[in-house]
């Protein structure tokens, strides 16, 4: 393996590992509702942009502070704002809507991600503000001529941990089982004592937890935030969701880590494929194209038993 | 008509024909009423006609047919970058505009049919996120193909584009009525745009109660019964992409023969989901109720505009809000509030087919 491919397969496990902890607040919320949290996303913006405001606030009130406890405290902040929203929406919006026809819960989800993106808007303006690289960007270079970064070291590793965490509470405790049981059956889990609404609330606040995280994570590697930029990261990572299955967690891991790969090659290699034709700002299309193929032919994913055939 | 006249509130139940003829004054006198607070309003009205075609074309795909489309705008894109193409200096062709219309909306429909074909098996949420991929995908090729052949102009766009031409009749030009009495050029874009919408709504009309329209209906109810009552639904839902696309690709046309100038900017998700809007405000599945949303989310923004930002200027001494974000804060609460308080819109389509004397009535010339 050259140092290309190398260094492309890296990018690919990191901005993959990022996608992955997005995929799975969709793949939980759709497992259990059957429902595209469309601004699944924007609770990512807001955990970043959270973020960067307490980190800005800790830089003006204790500038010697240590950028791991900074970034800690910034997280800490963070991840509850996240959950907050993720739960509220549900509360407000959506559990009025589980029994409505199929499209106004989508509709609705979509109007709240526009929502979530003007209050942003409204709350720290339109302009690209710098996010702080608390962890170091400089890059080392285990191989000549492949170059990580400590930031992406640390994606790549508390991606990991998050997803193991995930798989131990959805498999191994009470709630755990409870979240099975109510994507099982509604009625059925509520008739065994399942607090149904309780799970689903529940639902929403660990994707949400887990987005506020991936912002942090998606922020520091690019060091920029801005109002809009859950929307990307948001549609791939539903790409990757429904490659992987969705409904389905280790689904929306491999998903997620595949459609990165995909993607850093792809930018990689796309010009020389079409003979400088395209270039590397076609980039977001794969993630479309892939999602429109698997659609087509495999529509319940990699690892999906579940049929899309849900009117 | 019919429906449009019960939407008027108090006249349009007690008396149908009267409230017709109110609309149809309001409708042409409308430009006049507008003129008496600027010239920019005028302009604003003919925009909003032409986001009410974009409506009832929509309404036809996400309304009748019950297929979420929300790269709507692709088409509109499409009809706008055919007639920029083809009746600009960029490429250094000029056609009539007779000519370029028919292509613009065919070159949409043919779009339409090839975003039907891959997502004829989706339902629902998926569905909506493919056209959403479906639009990003043409938005990104009109910002990008500007290299290495330049096809599109990049994010600069394409400028200059010919101004709609009527039998010799150049709409862009003032007409000189006397030495001392013109009718503005906004005016003649506004009454050839009234006409288009007119013609579409009747054809809307008839298409809704046709045998394709009742098909459509029983396909949005439940696709498996339509199925098995021997409708044939890929044809159908391939119909209803073309024929959504191509009110789409004419508005396109319009709109850029209007404007004179088109840009990728034009036709950001943001509209397709204004369009989507103003169909789900109004009420999905009735032309009333989306010529009205198109009319209401488009005329209101402005208004907040003209009214919001003195008023925050007057309060808080700065402008707190711009319009663009009053905007989207308008069409976000509008869609959210609309599906949990009134999902039908505020216009409910009636429930036609279960009352066969309504259909009997409204099939009458």
């Amino acid at each position: 393996m050259d140092a290309e491919t190398l260094q492309q397969l890296i990018n690919g496990l990191v901005i993959g590992s990022v996608y992955a902890l997005i995929a799975l607040g969709y793949t939980m919320v759709y497992g259990i509702l059957g429902l595209i949290n469309f601004a699944h996303g924007d609770v990512l913006m807001v955990g970043a942009m959270t973020a960067l405001q307490t980190m800005l606030f800790l830089m003006g009130v204790a500038p010697g502070m240590s950028p791991v406890a900074m970034l800690t405290l910034a997280l800490l902040v963070a991840i509850p704002v996240s959950m907050l929203i993720g739960y509220t929406m549900e509360r407000l919006a959506y559990r009025r809507l589980r029994n409505a026809p199929r499209l106004a819960p989508l509709i609705t989800a979509i109007g709240m991600s526009f929502l979530l993106q003007t209050l942003a808007m409204i709350i720290w303006g339109r302009n690209y503000h710098t996010f702080p690289q608390l962890i170091s960007t400089t890059p080392l270079q285990p191989v000549e001529g492949v170059f990580v970064t400590p930031v992406q070291i640390v994606i790549i590793v508390v991606s990991a941990l998050l997803m193991i965490g995930l798989t131990l509470l959805v498999n191994r405790t009470r709630i755990g089982r409870a979240m099975r049981a109510t994507a099982e059956n509604h009625r059925t889990a509520s008739l065994m004592g399942v607090d149904t609404n309780a799970v689903i609330a529940f639902t929403f606040i660990i994707g949400a937890g887990l987005a506020a995280v991936a912002g942090v994570m998606y922020a520091s590697n690019y060091g920029i935030a801005h109002y809009g930029m859950g929307f990307m990261p948001g549609l791939k990572a539903f790409t990757a969701a429904v490659l992987g299955g969705i409904g389905n967690l280790g689904g929306a891991m491999l998903g997620g880590i595949v459609l990165g790969l995909v993607e850093s090659f792809g930018a990689g290699y796309i010009e020389r494929l079409t003979f400088g034709f395209l270039n590397s700002s076609y980039q977001d299309i794969f993630a479309f194209i892939i999602l429109g193929l698997v659609l087509i032919f495999r529509p319940t994913g990699l690892l999906g038993e579940r049929v899309s055939d849900r009117a | 008509m019919n429906e449009l006249a019960a939407a008027v509130p108090w006249l349009g139940k007690r008396n149908p024909a009267a409230a017709r003829w109110l609309i149809l004054i309001l409708a042409i006198a409308a430009p006049l009423i507008a003129w008496q607070f600027g010239r920019s309003w005028v302009r604003i009205l003919d925009f909003a006609l032409l986001y009410m075609m974009l409506a009832l074309g929509l309404n036809l795909v996400v309304g009748f047919a019950g297929l979420l489309d929300l790269g709507y705008i692709a088409f509109y894109a499409v009809g706008a970058y055919t007639f920029a193409f083809l009746a600009s200096p960029h490429f250094e062709v000029h056609l009539p505009f007779w000519l370029v219309l028919p292509l613009g909306a065919a070159f949409a429909a043919l779009a339409g049919i090839m975003l039907g074909f891959p997502v004829l098996r989706l339902r629902g949420d998926y569905l909506a996120i493919v056209t959403l991929g479906f639009g990003e995908i043409v938005r990104i090729f009109m910002l990008n193909l500007n290299y290495p052949v330049n096809i599109t102009n990049g994010p600069q766009g394409i400028g200059m584009i010919d101004p709609i031409v009527l039998f010799g009749w150049d709409l862009s030009q003032n007409l000189q009525i006397t030495e001392r009495f013109a009718i503005n050029s906004l005016f003649l874009y506004y009454y050839a745009f009234l006409a288009c919408v007119a013609g579409s709504i009747l054809f809307i009309r008839r298409l809704q109660i046709s045998r394709v329209g009742r098909a459509w209906a029983a396909m949005r109810e439940d696709e498996l019964a339509a199925k098995a009552i021997g409708i044939n639904t890929r044809n159908l839902k391939l119909l209803a992409f073309a024929l959504g696309a191509t009110f789409g690709g004419v508005a396109g046309c319009l709109f850029g023969a209007f404007q004179g100038f088109v840009s990728p900017e034009s036709f950001s998700l943001m509209e397709s989901i204004a369009v989507l809007t103003m169909v789900v405000f109004g009420g999905m599945g009735n032309i009333a109720g989306a010529v009205i949303g198109a009319f209401v989310l488009a005329l209101l923004p402005e208004i907040l505009r003209h009214i919001a930002v003195p008023l925050q200027q007057a309060v808080f001494g700065h402008v707190l809000l711009d319009p663009e974000v009053l905007r989207m804060l308008l069409l976000s609460l509008a869609m959210i509030l609309m599906m949990l308080l009134r999902p039908t819109g505020l216009i409910p389509a009636r429930a036609r087919y279960a009352h066969p004397e309504n259909l009997h009535r409204s099939s009458q010339p």
